[in-house]
């Protein structure tokens, strides 16, 4: 399977072609075909997994009998190698084009994790979207999300990484605007897609940058490159900033992370799969697959500072913070989940490879099961509102499955031992902490006190006090709930597979392997370390319990935002976002599209029209001339001339036919008799 | 005899034959003209085969017979017809592919 890994992602694609071919004559819609592709994506992942641990079990069995012990470099020689195959698809003198596919730990991690929450999140659709005016269509969207998202991650050159990359954006547009009638909805997407692409301009240039450097789109022969000093110094710094931008743009990362929170237009199983679980993962994936390319650029096993670890730590606390203010529980998630992208960034720029994909795994599952909790609330508990304040509160007595599912969610996202959250955040902060990023480690754990106050405030809003909203509450349907229990018991034990306090690394033993990585230090588990962050996080959800099932005793503290001018201040502040979607809407581009708008119109009037103009015109001058020469002189002369010399011919060899036959009797005797005569004459 | 004999009757009988042909209205006697030219080149064969004292031109003769009972069977099938149509054996009056 780890050789045949391309049939991953082309499942998807053609269930995607086939769902808008056929879609709307099958029984369940197209959904039916959707899932089904999907699982089955699904079940090769799991076997392309089992067969890497296989493969690198085996291999460290072997390393053991000779006596090696384990490779700290896995590209050096014995270690585990990844699976590379692929061939050329064009040729220019002696650059090669190709496409291929490059199997190592970190792609097989990413198959497994993609395929399971994209196909839970297709059950989950099959009823939260049943009845939608354009259901088959979001079917097939989905279907092609998926299967671009596997491209991207089984993509062995940087070609095929932008051509997904694009491709996964193009989904996320659409999906966003999927409720495109309303005005709101399609501005969302349009902010999304041009957000985004912000960034991609950098991660274009990036690749380009890389391609003269290394001489190649290859990822494996980038990395191998840049590790050995085949590409200079200062070609890395502009390729690695490049880069940066783009992932910057696509994961969410300050100051690009403002397309996220309106992100939430889109259906609720999109936000889960799209903008919680993978495609804004899809940066962090960037910056693990070319590590060594960030890794020299930015010189992150120097320690001090850097640009990645500083738009991390930036970014998990502007995100935590506004998460706070937000009414609608899909944008508390949204802050929630830049702010954890924020880590995983961090954690890359201070050179905690593992972490950043541990956490970038489990972060998955229970930030997908908290979006997907969400949409359970909104479906059978609030009448499709997401407003916490206004329709929620006290759900937990109508919901108890959902309100398990997403307090255990909740939980694992503010790192309470033992659950997956606490594993892969502890191994950021401790790493940070012993490769020289201290300051890191302490943005860290005040990003993990937020995390744990504004989930606490979350939770409390819509599953505690009283029911805010109206009708009856009730339950989810079995189709609903299964999804989430599955994902809760993923958010409960995926941490377990890289619990260093117990002696297992196998997260890291397993998808490490393979992946060619500058020597790294492997923290060691640190239980004070762990305790603290712990503790940090109890104390974020004691102090925000207190003050909101307190609040009936705190009344001097209620309304402090609207008496206290300073706080007022600093609420307006965050309510309006930093006002950083003013300075991009009106500043930026209000500043660029006067000018612009006003030089293309110019454009517009005075050249394309005058070419279009002329063309016009040209073409109506050749026209005529052809009518009256060509057509009306030649063609017309040629046949009508042909008409009538036919019609004379006839005129002429009708005397022949005089119908007597006697007389063609005579004709053929007299020819029978001239032939014979001549014939005589001849010899 | 000589061959020559043969040859002379062959040609007088073949020429009546022709002159019946082109010139008769009546559609019988053209079909019995018809038959007089067949049977010339009937003499014709079986002199020639006495003469060379090859029995392939009795063979054909012989063809050549049967072949003329077949051809009058369906010649006055067509002149009945033309008969009952026009109500004369007139040839003459048989011009409908007059173009």
């Amino acid at each position: 399977m780890l050789r045949n890994a391309w049939i991953i992602p082309l499942l998807p694609g053609l269930g995607f072609v086939a769902v808008l071919l056929f879609g709307k004559r099958l029984p369940r819609k197209g959904a039916e075909l959707a899932v089904a592709t999907v699982g089955a994506s699904f079940v090769l992942s799991c076997i392309a997994a089992v067969q890497w641990i296989q493969r690198v079990d085996d291999h460290s069995g072997k390393e053991a009998v000779g006596g090696f012990g384990r490779a700290l470099l896995p590209t050096q020689e014995g270690g585990v190698t990844a699976v590379e195959r692929g061939f050329t698809w064009w040729q220019n003198s002696n650059v090669k084009f190709g496409v291929g596919i490059h199997i190592d730990g970190l792609a097989v991690m990413m198959l497994f994790m993609v395929t399971l929450v994209s196909f839970l999140v297709h059950v989950y659709s099959t009823r939260y979207m049943q009845g939608d005016r354009r259901y088959t269509h979001y079917f097939a969207l989905l279907n092609l999300f998926t299967a671009s998202m596997l491209l991207l991650v089984v993509a062995d050159n940087t070609l095929m990484l932008l051509v997904a990359w694009e491709l996964v954006g193009v989904c996320s547009f659409v999906l966003i605007g999927h409720w495109w009638e309303e005005k709101p909805n399609s501005d969302a997407a349009v902010k999304a897609f041009l957000t985004t692409r912000t960034g991609d301009v950098g991660l274009m240039i990036g690749v380009i940058v890389l391609f003269f450097a290394a001489g190649t789109f290859n990822i494996a022969v980038i990395n191998a490159k840049a590790l050995d000093g085949g590409i200079g110094h200062t070609l890395l710094v502009v390729s690695a900033a490049c880069l940066l931008i783009g992932i910057i743009g696509k994961s969410g990362q300050f100051p690009l992370h403002t397309w996220l929170p309106d992100a939430m237009a889109g259906p609720t199983p999109v936000s889960a799969l799209i903008h919680a679980a993978t495609m804004v993962v899809a940066g962090v994936y960037l910056g693990a697959r070319l590590y060594p390319v960030f890794f020299r650029g930015f010189s992150i096993g120097d320690g001090g500072l850097n640009a990645m670890a500083l738009i991390g730590g930036v970014t998990i606390i502007i995100g935590a913070v506004l998460a706070f203010v937000q009414r609608d529980i899909k944008k508390v998630l949204a802050y929630s989940t830049i702010s954890q992208l924020g880590y995983m960034v961090m954690a890359l720029g201070v050179g905690a490879w593992v972490a950043a994909i541990f956490h970038l795994f489990t972060h998955a599952f229970f930030k997908s099961l908290l979006f997907l909790g969400a949409g359970s609330v909104s479906e059978s508990g609030s009448h499709h509102s997401f407003d916490m304040k206004g329709d929620m509160g006290g759900l937990r007595r109508y919901m108890p499955i959902t309100f398990v599912t997403f307090v255990i969610g909740s939980l694992a996202l503010a790192g309470i031992f033992p659950l997956a959250g606490f594993w892969s955040k502890d191994e950021i902060l401790v790493t940070a902490g012993q490769t020289g990023y201290d300051a890191f480690l302490y943005v860290g754990l005040i990003g993990a006190f937020l995390t744990a106050a504004y989930m606490t405030r979350c939770v409390y809003l819509t599953f505690f006090g009283e029911f805010r909203g109206h009708g009856e509450p009730h339950e989810s349907p079995p189709t609903l709930t299964v999804p989430l229990i599955v994902l809760a018991a993923a958010s409960v034990g995926a941490g377990f597979l890289n619990a260093e306090a117990f002696g297992i690394e196998k997260f890291r033993d397993w998808f490490e392997a393979g992946v060619s990585l500058p020597t790294l230090e492997h923290a060691e588990f640190d239980t004070v370390k762990a305790v603290i962050s712990v503790t940090i996080a109890v104390i974020g959800i004691g102090i925000a319990a207190y003050l909101w099932f307190q609040r009936e005793e705190l009344g001097p503290f209620r309304g402090f935002t609207q008496r206290n001018a300073a706080a007022r201040a600093g609420y307006r502040f965050l309510e309006n976002k930093y006002y950083l979607d003013d300075l991009y809407e009106k500043v930026i581009v209000g500043g660029i599209k006067g000018p612009v708008a006003r030089a293309s119109y110019w454009i517009n009037q005075n050249i394309i029209d005058g070419v279009v103009n002329a063309i016009g015109r040209g073409t109506a001058i050749a026209a005529r001339e052809t009518y009256d020469v060509i057509d009306q002189k030649v063609v017309d002369g040629a046949v009508n001339g042909l008409a009538e010399t036919t019609g004379e011919t006839g005129g002429l060899l009708r005397y022949v036919q005089s119908g007597r036959v006697q007389r063609y009797a005579l004709t053929l005797f007299a020819a029978v008799g001239a032939l014979s005569l001549a014939l005589w004459l001849v010899y | 005899m000589a061959l020559n004999q043969y040859l002379i009757l062959s040609a007088f009988l073949f020429c009546c034959g022709v002159y019946g042909v082109l010139a008769r209205r009546n559609g019988v006697l053209v079909l019995l003209s018809v038959e007089l030219m067949l049977n010339a080149v009937n003499i014709n064969l079986v002199a020639f085969a006495a003469f060379t004292r090859n029995i392939a031109g009795q063979v054909f003769a012989l063809f050549v017979i049967t072949i003329a009972a077949a051809e009058v069977g369906v010649g006055l099938a067509i002149v009945l017809l033309i008969y009952r149509n026009l109500r004369s054996p007139d040839l003459d009056r048989v011009d409908q592919l007059k173009g």
